[in-house]
């Protein structure tokens, strides 16, 4: 598999995926 | 706590953060691709002596400025009686928890800033002595913490803005 961190298109779907799971972490589990 | 001194440390971080990001985003969507493209035809000397540690050393200055600005606001607000704001985010704790993901995200990327990416593009730019071999790894650990802490500047962005109601537009 390709690292996802080789592209800018990869890196950038990468980080609004973490962001994705974040907020579902956050809103759900901590606030 | 004055909510002008409040107002005045972010400012203050906002404008280092930008200084840092923005930076940040000139290496990963600029300055990497054209990079390659000018060591092609034999240009990229201008580029790897006067842009790069210029770009770097803004770069990695801004992002102390970034973090301590930060942590004085968090110091400063967000508190309560039992515990100290910067205490509270970073620990995850209750309305800070937002703000302290944001700052643990920071906090990482602080560390590939000043571990990862500056002492390998040191080496990579011909500042340190390294070999061919050591110069080809240390570009390639240089790139992948660049774009990491690029991955993690939009969740980290998203909860720093999102983080506190207390500055309107918070969601959580």
């Amino acid at each position: 598999m390709k690292n996802p961190l080789d592209s800018i298109t990869g890196t950038i779907v990468s980080g609004v995926v973490i962001t994705i799971i974040l907020y579902v972490f956050v809103s759900g589990f901590l606030v | 706590m004055d909510p002008l001194f409040l107002a005045f440390e972010r400012w203050l971080h906002i404008l280092a953060g930008i200084t840092w990001i923005g930076i940040l985003y000139y290496f990963n969507f600029i300055q990497v691709p054209g990079l390659g493209k000018a060591k092609a035809d034999g240009t990229a000397a201008g580029i790897t002596k006067h842009i790069a540690p210029r770009a770097l050393l803004w770069f990695r200055w801004a992002a102390v400025a970034t973090w301590l600005t930060g942590a004085s606001y968090l110091m400063a607000g967000h508190g309560t009686a039992e515990m100290s704001g910067i205490a509270r985010a970073f620990m995850l704790q209750g309305s800070a928890a937002p703000i302290g993901v944001g700052a643990w995200l920071g906090t990482i990327m602080l560390f590939n800033v000043w571990v990862l990416i500056w002492p390998n593009q040191k080496k990579v730019l011909g500042m340190v002595e390294a070999s061919d071999e050591a110069k080809a790894r240390g570009a390639r650990v240089a790139l992948l913490a660049s774009r990491t802490n690029t991955m993690l500047s939009i969740p980290m962005l998203f909860f720093m803005i999102t983080g506190s109601p207390a500055h309107g537009g918070g969601i959580f």
